[in-house]
């Protein structure tokens, strides 16, 4: 069996850092043992393209080379990395040093990819994207509108490191910021800089993280030590990815983050709190781990300097309120995980009754960049008061769905219609929840409103962690609602009443308004009850509920108006309040509806028009998906 | 030392750990509150004790049975954000409890004579404050009765909802429940009386026996 590995010839085992001289040493060593000119074939690892069997498809290029038997000297490397962020067109092989990007690959394709790229240099076209727009087929990554618009910060080692293997993490410049920070700068400088840089958490709240770090020491002096340093990677946001994402592809860049603000805090102990359905997160960051104690990177006196740290995995509890953060606190110290009802801060009083920092994935993986580049190269990305950039997961009605990183303060419209690519069909989109669950609509008439903290807000909305849900005219936002509330619904942990009862009364008056009952009185009912729940709930879950309500009634009143005082759902989804017709003019007869209708009661020969009848129709929608000639109608 | 502030525009003066209730009461200024015992930890689970923090333009609400007086604060007990949120949650509490005839006085109390929210159990008197659990491990120390289950769910009882040898019958939690639900719950709880009498005079025959 040839060597497929892009592992170096390095010896983990031999190397113990002991200082920043020796971590370069490693790094040249690295780099000057690695062939620039060898192919690499990097196949993307992330969930998504697993998903879609992207292992079959590495396992069948490593067979399929060492049944070609290519010459040794050119002998490619396969390398597996993290979601490469395009996961609609997975499973997604590159080719470098050229850079082809080969998309919705699949398993028996392997051989003519070896064939025809890696032994005759030739592109294999039928591989390549097409931008639906120009139906021009796109050779490299980096021509791609998707990846082209973007601004890839902290995502920009993963699709380019194996995050299993440290020492490429290493040869891209990984742990410099921490050696920078443990030889020559002070805990203070450390804190003064991320304070300059204006970093915000990206957890939610968007609180900035160096007044929280200031706070600690504030705190830290009054009480002692020990603190705690945190990582919340509890990610439950439906349709949220970002932090999965970075905790899988690059976990050393948010171990590393956590090193630097336990050396800024003089915390010795550390938590990583991730969420246990990331099976795969939580394997990498123990793997990554366990490397870095390896070389003196985490552990007792790292790179020699005096300084020693260690941090565990705590598997998140399974309730999305354990990501609040008095909740995972309580849920870390081994009780049920419920918020705290106190008005302590938790730089004051967080885990186990001491200082404690607790930050967000990307908040943390953002650490080192600042350290590494400066606060004031940091700060001049994005705008002044959102700085840095913002990854976005981005699904619903979209082309390109997947993990977009911009600078903050691009327009919407930047992201969901050039980087996305906008709705399938070239239709306008309808709006775009962003923040998820408890975050709002943004209507397509503010599309160029800037993605910053303080804009979003502005409108109604919130940046949350970052998952955009894009909606276009067959989504209804009393519909959407429902969806919202009845998540969150489930997710209350029931301590406070406005969040326990009220969320189900909202979801119940949404019901009836789905049902074409309801009145204009009962909306303004609806927009003084999420007041209520707004002002009352215990914690931010319960606050921040009504969000996805209050916001598709200011931008949507009329949907509403439409639902309560006609009975109508504009967008076709409220079930009860619409009718399966097919258009006579359009129907041709091809039987389709008919041959699928679960309740059998669409008639109609063969070539000639078909009629539904509506007594026996159970609403499925499944003739509506099974017409190809857009025949069947709601009305 | 002394900390002062004002609420309703009046200066109060409070001590160091006081929390605002506490000085509103200590003053007569009246809070209206239910899962609030001056014995045990709070939990601030009602939300009926909100009150409006007013700073400049900007303004929150605080439950007023945690929230720690702090120098200088300016409080209202009654606004319109305030009572928003009381007389929701008193519509809450009438389709959550509907046989309880102290919630049904304290609504009425405030104004409050009938609830938008379906009944779905016109028997039940408890709203899952916890106040009885609170007592029952804090005071009493057995922790013979729980809050389980979450969300919609989140109900009171002894574990896994059988009758439990762990109580002593001493009433506590009877006497601090503000709905009047503990007594109708207290036979669910407290277990058969002759196991208990077996149970703690093997306990005594064990302590005569070790010591
Ligand atoms: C119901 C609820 C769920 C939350 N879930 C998360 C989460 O999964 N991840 C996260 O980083 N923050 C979450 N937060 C926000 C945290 O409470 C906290 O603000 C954040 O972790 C602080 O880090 P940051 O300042 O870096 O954003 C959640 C908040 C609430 C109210
Ligand atoms: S707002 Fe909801 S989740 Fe938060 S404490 Fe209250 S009931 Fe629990
Ligand atoms: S009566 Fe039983 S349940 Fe109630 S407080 Fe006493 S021991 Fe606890
Ligand atoms: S029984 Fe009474 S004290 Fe216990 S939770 Fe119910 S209402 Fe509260
Ligand atoms: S998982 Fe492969 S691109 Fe996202
Ligand atoms: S009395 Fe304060 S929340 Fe119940």
């Amino acid at each position: 069996m040839p060597d497929l590995n892009t592992a170096t010839a390095i010896d983990l085992n031999q190397w113990h850092l002991k200082s920043e001289q020796d971590l370069i040493e490693l790094q040249k060593r690295i780099i000057e043992s690695t062939d620039p000119n060898r192919p690499e074939i990097v196949v993307c690892h992330g969930t998504g393209c697993l998903a879609n069997a992207s292992d079959k498809v590495s396992e069948a290029l490593k067979a399929g080379l060492a049944k070609a038997g290519i010459n040794a000297k050119v002998m490619p490397g396969i390398k597996k990395t993290g979601c490469q962020g395009f996961c609609s067109r997975g499973p997604l092989v590159l080719i470098r040093p050229q850079g082809l990007f080969y998309q919705q690959v699949k398993a028996r394709d392997a051989d003519e990819i070896i064939e025809k790229t890696l032994m005759r240099g030739e592109i294999v076209k039928r591989l390549l994207y097409k931008d639906p727009k120009t139906k021009k087929a796109i050779a490299t990554e980096q021509e791609i509108p998707f990846y082209k618009l973007q601004k890839r910060v902290v995502l920009k080692n993963i699709g380019k490191i194996d995050p299993t293997d440290i020492l490429d993490t290493i040869s891209s410049g990984g742990y410099q910021a921490l050696a920078k920070a443990l030889t020559s700068m002070t805990p203070e400088q450390v804190v003064a800089e991320v304070e300059k840089s204006g970093l915000r958490g990206r957890g939610g709240a968007g609180f900035p993280a160096g007044r929280k770090w200031r706070s600690a020491l504030t705190a830290i002096k009054k009480k002692g030590r020990p603190v705690y340093v945190v990582v919340n990677g509890d990610e439950g946001d439906p349709g949220a990815f970002m932090d999965r994402t970075i905790m899988e592809g690059d976990p050393h860049s948010v171990l590393e983050g956590l090193i630097i603000g336990a050396y800024a805090l003089g915390a010795q102990n550390g938590y990583l709190y991730v969420r246990a359905e990331y099976p795969l997160a939580i394997k990498h960051l123990e793997k990554a781990m366990e490397q870095a104690r390896c070389l003196g990177l985490l552990g007792e006196n790292i790179l020699n300097t005096g300084f020693s740290f260690d941090a565990r995995i705590n598997r998140g509890a399974g309730a999305f309120v354990c990501g609040e953060s008095t909740a995972l606190f309580t849920s870390i110290e081994g009780k049920p995980g419920n918020p705290r009802p106190k008005y302590v801060r938790s730089v004051e009083e967080g885990l186990w009754g001491r200082p404690t920092v607790l930050n967000n994935v990307e908040t943390w993986a953002n650490v080192p960049l600042i350290i590494r580049k400066g606060a004031n190269w940091y700060s001049g990305l994005g705008v002044s008061n959102s700085t840095g950039t913002k990854v976005f997961s981005l699904v619903g009605k979209v082309n390109n769905v997947g993990l977009v990183e911009v600078p903050m303060g691009v327009p919407v419209s930047r992201i969901v219609e050039e980087i996305g690519g906008g709705v399938p069909g070239g239709a306008p989109f309808k709006a775009v929840q962003t923040g998820g669950p408890s975050g709002g609509c943004i209507p397509y008439s503010l599309k160029e409103t800037p993605v910053d903290f303080d804009s979003l807000t502005k409108a109604g909305s919130m940046m949350g962690s970052g998952a955009m849900i894009v909606m276009d005219d067959s989504d209804c936002v009393v519909d959407v609602g429902r969806y919202f509330l009845r998540f969150l619904e489930e997710e209350s942990c029931g301590k406070c009443l406005p969040c326990r009862l009220g969320l189900s009364r909202m979801r119940e008056v949404l019901d009836r308004f789905s049902q074409g009952k309801g009145s204009e009185k009962e909306i303004d009912d609806l927009i003084n009850l999420s007041q209520a729940i707004v002002d009352g709930a215990l914690c931010a879950l319960g606050s921040s509920a009504p969000n996805p309500v209050l916001t598709t009634i200011r931008y949507f009143k009329d949907e509403y108006l439409a639902h309560v005082q006609d009975q109508k759902c504009p967008a076709g989804v409220c079930k009860d309040l619409i009718t399966y017709r097919i258009d006579e003019e359009k129907c041709t007869g091809c039987t389709a509806c008919s041959k699928q209708c679960p309740s059998n009661c669409i008639s109609g020969e063969k070539k000639k028009i078909h009629v539904i009848d509506a007594s026996s129709c159970i609403k499925c929608g499944i003739c509506k998906e099974s017409c190809k000639f857009g025949a069947v109608l709601t009305v | 030392m002394k900390i002062t502030f004002k609420i309703n525009d009046k200066t109060v003066e409070a001590r160091t750990g006081w929390t605002v209730l506490e000085t509103a009461q200590h003053y007569g200024i009246d809070i209206p509150t239910l899962c609030h015992h001056e014995s045990v930890t709070p939990s601030g689970a009602c939300r009926l004790c909100m009150v409006e923090l007013k700073e400049g333009n900007w303004s929150k609400l605080v439950a007023s049975c945690i929230y720690p007086v702090k120098e200088g604060i300016t409080i209202y007990t009654e606004t319109e954000r305030v009572s928003n949120v009381r007389r929701w949650v008193f519509e809450m509490l009438l389709s959550t409890c509907p046989a309880s005839a102290k919630i049904r006085q304290m609504a009425a109390n405030y104004g409050v004579a009938s609830t938008r929210f379906p009944i779905s159990n016109p028997d039940n008197k408890c709203m899952v404050c916890g106040l009885c659990s609170r007592v029952c491990e804090e005071v009493v120390g057995l922790s013979a009765i729980s809050v389980v289950d979450r969300g919609v769910h989140k109900k009171i009882g002894a574990p896994f909802l059988r009758p439990t040898d762990v109580c002593v019958a001493c009433g506590c939690c009877v006497s601090v429940c503000p709905t009047g639900a503990m007594q109708s719950f207290f036979d669910q709880v407290r277990g058969e009386p002759s196991m208990r009498l077996t149970q703690l005079t093997r306990q005594s025959a064990q302590e005569v026996k070790t010591s």
